[in-house]
């Protein structure tokens, strides 16, 4: 799923300016399972505004709302009153639907409330961890089900740098935390899986062209356009 | 017959090594502004006591002078120079044209490295490249030299003739993979290789004889890492905080009995030439390598008391 992080308040407020009627609309998929952009942040969101504009003496009308999928026009199209009705809409939703609103309603001014971060999974409740890079040309297949592009800090593609120590990155999280080596990792699975002359093959630079480093990217099926 | 008579690059160093001399290695870090003298200073320190000196590149991910310009600096000083490369700052159009600007600035030795992390450095916001590992970086260099070949596959009328290097951490886990690593550089193209600094000599032994049990060691010249201690301080920092060295407590102990200071130092190059001694005995060790960090004095002394001057010179 796509994971997202809502951003602090005083940003918002920043990018809401002096407009009098604001909108804030959820997305009730990836980022309601994360715990950020859903219908139900979304409302406690509007209510931070709508508290903050009354300490501060201003006079703002604040509105919630959520789509199914911010991402897919036809969901956008429930939404388009509400969305009319307002001089600001503060997505919620991941990088993706925060555009697609803004290309639907233009020109509607379309503002972020949250920072899209990665591609990841819950490892546990309330947390998540990075597992897909989007790179366009997947390696798993031998690296033993663990993604060296985005789970190696340096996405090495011949195993673990001299920095490994004890199963552990030498990268930590900003919080200081440890982080799993994931060639470490993988090392460990393959020698489970008794294919660990995976890790011999000197494998070749990765074709980042694949990636965004190849310009914006389009993905068309023929077979399953309408005739 | 080649330009370089029969050598890959014709290196110095090159030569120590094929001649089955044992090779001596420095390293220099450059400044961190625009000062040539610093480099100039620390390439008259070391001159004639190694074959080649390290001239590192933006070591610890902190931004210096770059190694390509001080590597140039230290050879106008009459110190050959070991250009270090990191994948972290350059894709592989601009590692391919930095080296073909080194070559023709009279670099002859590289060494290829993955970089430590921008986290440790001094820019932590920067974006790291990575665009390839230190593997794909070797072995686009040997194409280069040996193929005529860029690494799209394009040819070039005139390779750079490079004696290649590789890094490689006795002491990082998982160890198992640890040889089998060096074996992956060499088979990528490394002629070289330089380890970390040693300070746990058991465990490089127990590297080293899997290295010959691969018969590594007849493929690669292998320079065994040496950092001299200058007190007990460095030394614990080095033992809790930095990644992927591995320094015992009883190396820690020696130094702590010692007074600080002048004591202190002595201590330190004594355990560097012990070190020297012992790594000169195993074999498949083709050479040290020391990294006198900030404390390139030291190194005059050292590589004398070791019993290592005068350095071989070969045609």
């Amino acid at each position: 799923m796509i994971t997202a992080e809502r951003k602090p308040l005083d940003e918002i407020v920043g990018l809401v300016g002096d407009k009098k009627k604001v909108l804030v609309a959820g997305c009730d998929t990836c980022v309601a399972i994360c715990l950020t952009g859903g219908e139900k942040e979304a409302e406690i969101l509007a209510s931070e505004l709508r508290i903050l504009a009354e300490k501060d003496g201003r006079e703002v009308e604040v509105e919630h709302t959520a789509a199914i999928r911010q991402c897919e026009w036809e969901y956008l199209d429930m939404i388009a009153e509400k969305v009319a009705a307002a001089d600001v809409v503060v997505s919620m939703a991941c990088g993706i639907g925060i555009q697609s609103m803004a290309e639907k309603f233009e020109p509607k001014v379309i503002v972020p409330g949250a920072n899209t971060n990665m591609l990841g999974m819950p490892q546990e409740h309330a947390v998540w961890l990075e597992r897909c890079g989007a790179c366009g040309e997947c390696v798993i297949g031998e690296t033993a089900g663990i993604c060296p592009v985005v789970r190696c800090s340096k996405s090495l593609m011949n195993g673990p740098c001299g920095g490994s120590h004890d199963g552990k990155c030498e990268v930590t999280t900003p919080e200081k935390e440890d982080i799993d080596c994931a060639w470490h990792l993988i090392w460990e699975r393959l020698k489970a899986q008794g294919r660990e002359e995976l890790m011999y093959v000197n494998r070749p630079p990765k074709n980042w062209s694949k990636s965004s480093s190849g310009g914006p990217r389009k993905m068309v099926r023929e077979e399953a356009k309408p005739v | 017959m080649t330009a370089t008579n029969g050598y890959k690059a014709g290196s110095n160093l090159e030569k120590v090594l094929s001649a089955g001399k044992f090779a001596v290695t420095g390293e220099c870090g450059p400044p961190k502004s625009a000062d040539v003298s610093v480099i100039e200073e620390k390439a008259k320190i070391l001159k004639g006591y190694v074959d080649a000196v390290n001239i590192t590149d933006n070591q610890t991910a902190v931004v210096r002078v770059c190694s390509m310009a001080s590597g140039v600096t230290a050879q106008q000083n009459g110190l050959e120079a070991i250009m270090q490369m990191t994948c972290r700052d350059r894709n592989r159009l601009a590692m391919q044209a930095d080296i073909l600007g080194a070559y023709t600035l009279g670099i002859r030795n590289i060494l290829c490295l993955t970089g430590d992390h921008m986290s440790f450095g001094n820019h932590t916001e920067a974006k790291g490249v990575h665009d390839m590992d230190s593997l794909n970086l070797i072995k686009m260099y040997k194409d280069m030299r040996d193929e005529k070949k860029f690494q799209c596959g394009e040819e070039m009328p005139v390779e750079p003739r490079l004696f290649i290097g590789c890094a490689e951490n006795p002491f990082a886990d998982p160890f198992e993979f640890r040889a089998l690593r060096l074996q992956k550089k060499i088979e990528a193209g490394a002629d070289f290789v330089q380890t970390q600094c040693i300070f746990n000599v058991p465990k490089f032994k127990k590297w080293m004889e899997e290295v010959r049990s691969l018969g590594l060691h007849k493929e690669i010249k292998i320079l065994a890492g040496i950092t001299p201690l200058k007190g007990v301080g460095g030394a614990r920092y080095m033992q809790n905080f930095v990644p992927g060295i591995d320094v015992p407590q009883d190396i820690v102990d020696r130094m702590a009995a010692c007074e600080k200071g002048a004591p202190s130092q002595a201590e330190g190059k004594k355990i560097a030439v012990e070190m020297i001694k012992e790594f000169a005995e195993i074999e498949g060790v083709a050479g040290v390598h020391i990294m006198a960090i900030e404390w390139e004095v030291a190194v005059p002394e050292i590589v004398e008391t070791a019993g290592l001057m005068p350095r071989p010179a070969v045609a």
